[in-house]
């Protein structure tokens, strides 16, 4: 166990380009590496762009090790794991951390049970216990209700998956500098039995809820599906995209990819703004991080107004459309002004 | 075609309590259901073996309570039923709970497709369907929101990504995992349950899987849980009171100048 030594974080890239949970696991990977006093790398599998891969050493990585064969350009289990089995067998780092992506929970898994390794879902602390040096990994479990703390003291790798947006990225630093290692696969680890044979894009607001500045939500408050044209007639007017509680979705009024919560996205905007969402325990892991949280809701007692900057207790039903009408008028009034 | 769905019974409320000793959960006096992401792999599993005929094989690893989730899952079509019970299954993990359900997968016969929820509601791992893939060294596709067609040796999903859904082509057998636009799960009917209440259903200990005792239970597991919080999320808000056109009206305003403080309007 003691050969192994070094942490790893696992970056993404999309059609070549690195993707932004990397750099936000670089935050987390750099701080455990400075507090172990040991190296810090970005794996990275699939051809990417050179600009992208300095940008993994400028944002903390001292080394960079990269698969590029084409068969890594896209997602698939089987080549994924076997590629990373390969390089976790050749380097031996103690920690591996991986987004909690659609990805990144998949190949996790499968690389957990083929190492023999410990594996921690959807952390959202991690930190190094004192003594041993063993990686304390700190999760919401049971909907939410609970954090725990879970180690594994006798396996290396350590392994873990951290939800997107719940740290910020990495700042790049100019100055950094570190090495590219080139690692070339066998191709008999490059089979697959899973084919990729095409892509339909979502709907772009579901699709980029993660990424949005501002998201509006609705619940069931909105009692029926086609008052979510207020959600949307509000976002639109902020720039935002629109989510919705699990209620909402359960109930069929707007798609899965939209859902917000522990069983949904993390999001962590400038703004979540939600109106007739109670604020489950679920819904509430999911919001936390966001700089600022407004609540409309009209039961006083609502979870959700725990965790508002700012709440209305109303009638969603006239406070939306004043709203609506008054940001109107106040966007109206600084184009005229302008 | 014959279809393992491997299933969980969960509390069904959120309000669970931990032993802060063992950092386990108190299940005793908690009302259990199926995980509700389950039923959508149930659903789909049901649909496939109406089509295309074979069985369709419940099979979950809790304690003999757990019985009742496994009938309940037939009452609603399933074909067959395996409760994995056995004191030393308690205490897995993600690790050892995946080893156990790929060991009884094995020891069940041939299959053509193991269908699993996308995680379970109390654990929230999503561990479980990925790691009964490796364990028997299958192909597997997550987060499968359709079945787009069922061909002779393979099936071609849709998988939801974050940024889409991807089409693919699984070599059979495989693993998938679904989400809940996968299936629209029906409910039991009552011929359904009295057809599960006849049906046998076998209980398989750590022997009967041919299992390494080493990898099973607590003992198998490579996580420890350390200790268990319950965490507190509290920001000391504004939070003002519509009951009346003025106050809504003074409320809204107020909304109107947070918005143009933090820049958005």
């Amino acid at each position: 166990m003691q050969d192994y030594s070094g942490v790893w974080i696992l970056a993404e890239q999309r059609h070549g380009t690195v993707q932004t949970i990397s750099y936000e696991l670089l935050t987390r990977g750099r701080a455990l590496a400075d507090t172990l006093g040991v190296p810090l790398a970005a794996v990275i599998l699939g051809p990417t762009d050179d600009a992208g891969l300095d940008e993994l050493i400028r944002r903390g990585a001292d080394r960079v090790i990269i698969a590029d064969a084409p068969e890594l350009a896209e997602f698939l289990p089987e080549p994924y794991t076997r590629t990373m089995a390969h390089l976790v067998k050749t380097h031996q780092p103690e920690i591996i951390i991986a987004g909690a992506t659609s990805s990144g929970r998949t190949l996790m898994p499968l690389l957990a049970i083929t190492c023999h390794a410990g594996l921690t879902a959807d952390c959202t602390g991690l930190d190094i216990e004192d003594e041993t040096g063993n990686l304390l990994q700190t999760r919401p479990a049971i909907g939410g209700n609970i954090m725990a703390t879970i180690k594994s003291p006798a396996h290396r790798p350590q392994m873990a998956t951290v939800r997107p947006k719940s740290t910020r990225p990495a700042p790049a630093d100019p100055a950094r500098t570190g090495a590219l290692i080139r690692e070339t696969i066998d191709p008999e680890l490059l089979k697959s039995r899973v084919k990729r044979l095409g892509f339909t894009p979502a709907d772009a607001d579901a699709a980029n809820i993660q990424e949005a500045e501002v998201v509006v939500a609705g619940g069931r408050g909105l009692k029926k599906g086609d008052n979510f044209g207020l959600i949307n007639a509000l976002a639109a007017l902020l720039g935002g995209a629109v989510g919705a509680s699990r209620d909402a979705v359960d109930r069929g009024w707007i798609g899965y990819p939209h859902q917000v919560g522990l069983s949904g996205k993390t999001v962590s905007p400038k703004l979540y703004l939600c109106a007739g969402v109670s604020g489950s325990i679920q819904h509430l892991a999911g919001i936390k991080t966001s700089e600022n949280i407004i609540a409309v809701n009209s039961n006083p007692e609502a979870q959700i107004f725990q965790v508002a900057n700012y709440g209305i207790v109303g009638d969603l039903f006239e406070v939306l459309p004043l709203l609506i009408d008054k940001i109107k008028a106040k966007q109206a009034a600084t184009a005229a002004t302008v | 075609m014959n279809i393992i769905i491997p299933i969980k019974q969960v509390p069904e409320t959120s309000n669970v309590k931990m032993d802060p000793e063992t950092g386990t959960m108190i299940r005793e006096g908690l009302v259990s259901i199926i995980n509700p992401l389950d039923l959508f792999a149930i659903e789909l599993g049901i649909v496939l073996q109406e089509e295309a005929g074979g069985s369709t094989t419940v099979l979950s690893m809790g304690p003999p309570k757990a019985a009742e989730a496994l009938r309940e899952a037939m009452a609603m079509g399933c074909t067959d039923g395996i409760l994995l019970s056995d004191r030393k299954f308690a205490g897995s993990d993600t690790w050892a709970t995946s080893y156990a359900l790929a060991q009884a997968i094995r020891k069940n016969g041939d299959f053509d497709l193991v269908i699993c929820g996308e995680r379970a509601t109390d654990g929230d791992t999503g561990q479980v369907g990925p790691g009964i893939a490796a364990w028997l060294d299958l192909p597997v596709a997550t987060y499968v929101s359709r079945l787009v067609e069922n061909r002779p040796g393979s099936l071609v999903v849709e998988r939801l990504v974050e940024d889409g859904y991807e089409t693919l082509e699984v070599e059979k057998p495989c693993v998938l995992t679904v989400v809940k636009e996968a299936a629209y799960p029906r409910l039991p009917t009552l011929r359904g349950k009295q057809r599960a209440r006849k049906t046998e259903l076998p209980v398989w200990g750590a022997v009967d899987i041919d299992a390494d005792p080493a990898a099973l239970g607590l003992k198998g597991s490579p996580t420890r849980v350390v200790k268990i919080n319950t965490p507190k999320v509290t920001r000391s808000g504004d939070i003002r009171t519509a009951g009346d056109p003025a106050e809504l009206e003074a409320a809204v305003d107020d909304l109107v100048a947070y918005l143009e403080k933090i820049d958005l309007v």
